[in-house]
């Protein structure tokens, strides 16, 4: 199985470029970095490769090598850049993982015990009516920015989605003759459930997974761009975007590079679920 | 046919009902004194005293609810705590360089993704479909803000094509405010194209495998209006659904957009009322976003009625 | 069909289809789907292409019209029309005699149809693309062509959308497309494969009227015997993408030279009773009385809606009897048979089982039910979980009413061999084996709770014929084994002939007869059951059969 995945293209690329990126971000401290919020204002704007000697604001002093140059504060863009997507894979993987559980839940309740479906899903379209950007933006700046709250704020959001999903593979599933003949079996309604409903929904599920990670990539980098993500110190793709706006037009460096990096991430995600989509299920070909 | 419509438009009130609560519930499920939480960390005793008056909010949480939901359905949502205005005026005064910048992104769209989507269905697995779909999974994957700041050093910076900043009122220049919206636009319509291309993609593939196509072809009619007449308009159900789902990226889009572009819409005046935490405005804007995106989503489904019969009898 | 006219030996043939093949993508089963193909259709002559699925028949007319699915492409022979190589016309030229020259009507009426398009507009299309009609004009054709397929107020139907319309009226609908140029050619793949019998008669006269009328040459794709015999003048038989034999019809149907048809032929079942011992006196094991099911759309806030999907059945089915169900769709038979096996819950009436009622029981009173009652479903496709081998799905039922593991495994293999499969099948997955034996693995599935009563919902429909007459000589084998009651649902009477003792017939949810299968073919009390028989193609013909009973095969 995992053999017939890792043949298909896009799939071995973008598992790859994910896997460089985590061993990147994971391992910063160990690839030429300094401490992403260290700084040294007669640093400022260097270009890309520059070896200059750095003087850190707490009075050490040590030559380094500038791979990306630096911002207008003088902060390594290179070592942000990898501090920064701790905190992008973080909340992809965080976000992904729970809206799955949560939604799978709703959706599998509001597919097979039919007394509660039509509040579960009237629940649900409500929720799917406010805009995720919005509903994220709300709830952190009643909440405030804390990595928890915005965990929760982009999550919520994706959860209906999910629900959904699950839902309608549990509604096609449920007519299916083989379903019908476990109950002729007297198989109790939980095993049921589990051995002959759940796995159709695994695959989707997975695919679904990829999809709501590079959303809530997006999302969070949006929310730090405009300033209402994690505080302003924290470095995210976002917040150096966000810093480097200022000075666009005379160092597109600081606001292009943590860019391409993500596009590249969340494109690295989506290559990878419409790889798994291809080889996993080739019924599920819409993406909503 | 009458009834479909009633019962969709009927429909349409649980779910707002909803969006209402969770919108009041948010505020009010914040740990702490939601008066509080709006003064922020300097305000004094009174400044608080003040908001909850201001809010009702010594009353039990049940009566707040109803009070702040008969006033909603009177069209009040509040004033704002820093600009002395009503939010309803607020709002209204930025609809029209949101709904201006929409408009046109829809416009993009649909002359770009529907004729790209169904080349590539109908070329399915040659060179173009393969280019037409990395680049629509790149559309998806670049933040706008990204594409917002490569569309600014492009052609605004380097080629000087179309102005970068600002927003102009077609009343006071239609080619400005249109040349203005242009970049923005394109920058929006982006993941906007790429989402309905891939799903035109999807939904004409669909339909061409049908009996019906089959039949078509039998009868020796031009391929072009078996791809038009017998795939696309069977595929138009699911690609209409898209669009009206979409209508939340486009929101989220319009809400950074507007940032890049410093165009003073609602987006900006979101932003602006998170950073200032004007939480009635929060309120405000997050209600009015839902409720375009409720009746846009009744408009997609009441166009099932034109376009498929199987609805309509 | 005496004014049908004996075709010219010199003159040219309208399709003549010479040494044709068609090669399979690599990695298939056959490098070939078809092989060395060579026949002939004249002017006014109807040739039956007749084979199981995978013969290739349905390919042969995809290539005369030139709409040959991806990956498939004719390496050697030629299609001529009229003398000239379709095979070589670009697609252009193609396209020009596609529904002028040559057309064809599809198998299911139910899809064949664009949906959002209306059924005028859709006949309008090929008089719009062939000729140069004005609107007016093209309307008033479409109108007389509707008028002449027998389709009722044409106005109406004009502006009708499919969905509108019975499946009789759709390939109605389809057959006016195809003929409305009066083409010399048309292709009719399974055309009445899809509807019931007694609509399938109305259809198969029509396309005879119309191509006699006509003098179309008509190449009719079919796995039936019954439509071969009522509407063929030449025969093909295929196998497996060989040519196997051509003659008349007369021949291949009463003298055929090759086994491959003979052992085809005896697997046609004929409208006849079939001897059945008598049944010693007993207590029924299952009672019904006065069942109900009626379904009620209450959608708000239109006016409900009640439909009486089972009206009023009762019956008693008794050890080692089987009772047929007959009816065509809609009567309500299979929503009976999942009342009664308790999948769904009746509205009104009783159901007994060993003398208790379960009409009503919940979830887990039906737990003693379960073990007496077991289901066969139609679509042996999907009555499997896909994802489960076949010993897990057979061991399910007994494990769960408390049978140790290694108990119910010995008794899947035994089990095995009873529905003749070898027992290593057990460790396999339902896609591995074809629809008969995926058949037998779901009687061995509902055999292994030990039932009394087995309720086989059209358990052999998706079957080919020669499939079809091993699963039948399954069940009657078991039966006389294990002395259990069938509830045998079908639409197809001369299955029902086949193996019942008693039958019942359903129209829209009522009994309109019941009574000895000997009794009902012989004299039939009602109307419709001397409908239903006079509709099943080829009653009157007598085909040819070898002495030995059909086959059964150990497979797998």
């Amino acid at each position: 199985m995992l053999r017939r995945l890792w043949a298909h293209g896009p799939i071995r690329w973008s598992s790859l470029l994910l896997l460089l990126l985590l061993v990147l971000v994971v391992g910063a401290p160990w690839f030429g970095t300094l401490l992403p919020d260290a700084m040294d204002p007669a640093n400022a704007n260097l270009p890309m490769f520059t070896r200059a000697l750095f003087n850190d604001l707490s009075g050490d002093s040590y030559e380094h090598l500038f791979l990306l140059g630096t911002d207008a504060m003088g902060r390594d863009l290179w070592s942000r850049m990898l501090y920064g997507g701790r905190i992008s894979l973080t909340v992809g993987a965080v976000v992904a993982l729970f809206s799955l559980l949560l939604g799978s839940l709703v959706g599998l309740v509001s597919g097979y015990f039919r007394r509660v479906d039509m509040l579960l899903m009237r629940c649900m379209d409500g929720l799917m009516a406010i805009p995720a950007m919005i509903f994220a933006i709300s709830l952190v700046a009643i909440f405030g920015a804390r990595l928890s709250t915005l965990l929760v704020a982009i999550t919520i959001p994706e959860i209906p989605r999910v629900a959904r999903l699950v839902r309608s593979v549990v509604l096609g599933v449920r007519e299916e003759a083989y379903v019908e003949a476990a109950v002729a079996l007297a198989t109790p309604t939980l095993k049921i459930l589990r051995r002959h409903i759940l796995p159709n929904a695994i695959a989707p599920l997975i695919i679904q997974g990829t999809y709501i990670c590079a959303a809530a990539i997006l999302i969070e980098s949006s929310l730090s761009f405009l300033g209402l993500g994690l505080s302003a110190e924290e470095a995210t793709w976002g917040s150096i975007m966000a810093e480097g706006r200022s000075q666009f037009n005379q160092h597109p460096n600081v606001v292009l590079l943590p860019g391409v990096l993500l596009a590249l991430t969340v494109l690295a995600v989506n290559m990878l679920g419409d790889g798994l989509r291809d080889r996993l299920d080739p019924k599920f070909n819409k993406r909503t | 046919m009458y009834i479909f419509v009633l019962r969709r438009i009927l429909s349409t009130i649980p779910v707002l009902g909803i969006v209402a609560l969770i919108v009041f519930m948010m505020l009010h499920l914040a740990p702490g004194d939601p008066a509080a939480i709006i003064v922020g960390d300097n305000g004094s005793l009174a400044d608080i005293q003040r908001v909850r008056d201001q809010l009702g909010l010594n009353e039990s949480l049940p009566m707040q609810f109803w009070h702040w939901l008969l006033r909603l359905l009177q069209g009040d949502l509040g004033r704002s705590i820093f600009i002395p205005q009503s939010v309803v005026s607020l709002i209204g005064q930025r609809i029209g360089p949101t709904f201006s910048l929409a408009g046109l992104t829809l416009v993009f769209t649909l002359l770009l993704a529907i004729p790209l989507g169904t080349i590539a269905a109908w070329k399915r697995n040659s060179w173009l479909d393969r280019g037409l779909m990395a680049a629509s999974a790149a559309g998806f994957s670049v933040p706008a803000f990204v594409v917002g700041y490569l569309f600014i050093w492009l052609f605004g910076l380097r080629l000087q094509w179309f102005p970068v900043q600002g927003y102009i009122p077609p009343a006071q220049s239609l080619s400005g405010w249109l040349h203005g919206l242009v970049l923005p636009a394109l920058t929006l319509a982006m993941v906007y194209i790429a989402l309905i291309a891939r799903v035109t993609r999807a939904a004409v593939s669909e339909a061409l495998t049908e009996d019906y196509i089959r039949t078509a072809r039998s009868k020796g009619i031009a391929e072009w209006r078996v791809l038009l007449r017998h795939a696309l308009a069977n595929a138009a159900v699911p690609i209409v659904t898209v669009v009206g789902i979409g209508v939340a990226l486009l929101i989220t889009g319009v809400v950074v957009t507007e940032t890049v572009f410093a165009i003073p819409g609602l987006g900006r005046l979101t932003v602006d009322a998170v950073l200032s935490r004007d939480f009635p405005m929060i309120q405000g804007v997050t209600l009015f976003f839902s409720f375009v995106y409720v009746v846009v989503n009744l408009l997609v489904d009441l166009s099932y009625l034109l376009l498929d019969p199987r609805i309509r009898y | 069909m005496s004014a049908i006219p004996s075709p010219n030996e010199t003159a040219v043939p309208v399709l003549s289809v010479r040494d044709l093949s068609i090669a399979l993508p690599p990695g298939a089963d056959r490098p070939h789907a078809v092989a060395n193909i060579s026949f002939d259709v004249h002017a006014g002559r109807i040739l039956c292409l007749l084979g199981e699925s995978g013969s290739g028949k349905s390919i042969l007319a995809s290539t005369v019209m030139g709409l040959l699915p991806e990956g498939l492409r004719p390496v050697g022979g030629q299609v001529l029309l009229h003398d000239q190589d379709v095979l070589r016309y670009s697609p252009e030229a193609m396209r020009a005699i596609r529904g002028s020259q040559v057309a064809m009507v599809f198998q299911e009426p139910m899809t064949a149809l664009n949906p959002v398009m209306s059924c005028g507009a859709q006949v309008d299309e090929v008089l719009r693309q062939h000729t140069a009609l004005d609107r007016a004009g093209r309307r008033a054709r479409v109108l007389e062509i509707f008028q002449h397929v027998r389709l009722p107020e044409p106005q109406r139907i004009y502006d009708s959308f499919p969905h509108q319309l019975s499946g009789g009226q759709r390939q109605r609908i389809v057959i006016a497309m195809a003929l409305i140029l009066k083409p010399a050619l048309l292709i009719c793949d399974e055309p009445t494969t899809a509807l019931d019998v007694t609509t399938q008669a109305e259809i198969l006269k029509l396309i005879r009227d119309l191509q006699a009328e006509n003098g179309t040459a008509v190449l009719f794709i079919t796995h039936d015997f019954g439509v071969v015999a009522e509407i063929a003048d030449e025969v093909v038989v295929l196998q497996l993408g060989q040519m196997i034999e051509h003659g008349s019809k007369e021949q291949v149907l009463t003298a055929p030279r090759e086994d491959y048809t003979r052992s085809l032929l005896d697997a046609v079942l004929e409208l006849e009773p079939a001897q059945r011992p008598e049944l010693p006196h007993s207590y029924p094991l299952l009672e019904v009385q006065h069942l109900f099911k009626t379904y009620e759309t209450r959608r708000w806030p239109a006016k409900p809606r009640i439909v009486n999907a089972v009206d009023d059945i009762s019956l008693r089915l008794h050890a080692g009897e089987t009772i047929g169900i007959v009816g065509e769709s809609g009567s309500g038979k299979s929503t009976f048979a999942r009342c009664v096996a308790r999948l769904i819950e009746p509205s009104a009436g009783d159901i007994f089982s060993d003398g208790r009622s379960v009409a009503r029981a919940s979830v887990r009173d039906l737990r003693p039910f379960r073990q007496v009652v077991q289901v066969v479903f139609q679509d042996p496709y999907r009555s499997l979980n896909p994802r489960q081998t076949v010993g897990e799905s057979i061991i399910e039922g007994p494990l769960n009413f408390g049978v140790p593991r290694a108990q119910a495994w010995a008794a899947a293999e035994e089990l095995m061999r009873l529905v003749r499969m070898k027992p290593e099948a057990l460790r396999r997955y339902p896609s591995e084996f074809s629809g008969g034996q995926r058949q037998r693995i779901s009687i061995a599935r509902a055999l292994a709770c030990k039932p009394k009563v087995l309720i086989a919902d059209e358990a052999v429909s998706a079957l080919d014929v020669s499939v079809q007459a091993q699963i039948l000589q399954l069940l009657d084998d078991i039966q006389r084994e294990l002395r259990i009651g069938i509830l045998f649902i079908t639409h197809d009477l001369r299955v029902a002939s086949r193996i019942c003792d008693r039958i019942v017939v359903l129209h829209q949810g009522k009994v309109v007869e019941e009574g000895p299968a000997r009794n009902l073919f012989t004299a039939p009390q009602s109307d419709y059951t001397r409908l239903l028989m006079a509709a099943a193609p080829g009653r009157a013909y007598r085909f040819a059969r070898s002495s030995a009973a059909p086959s059964v095969l150990v497979d797998a």
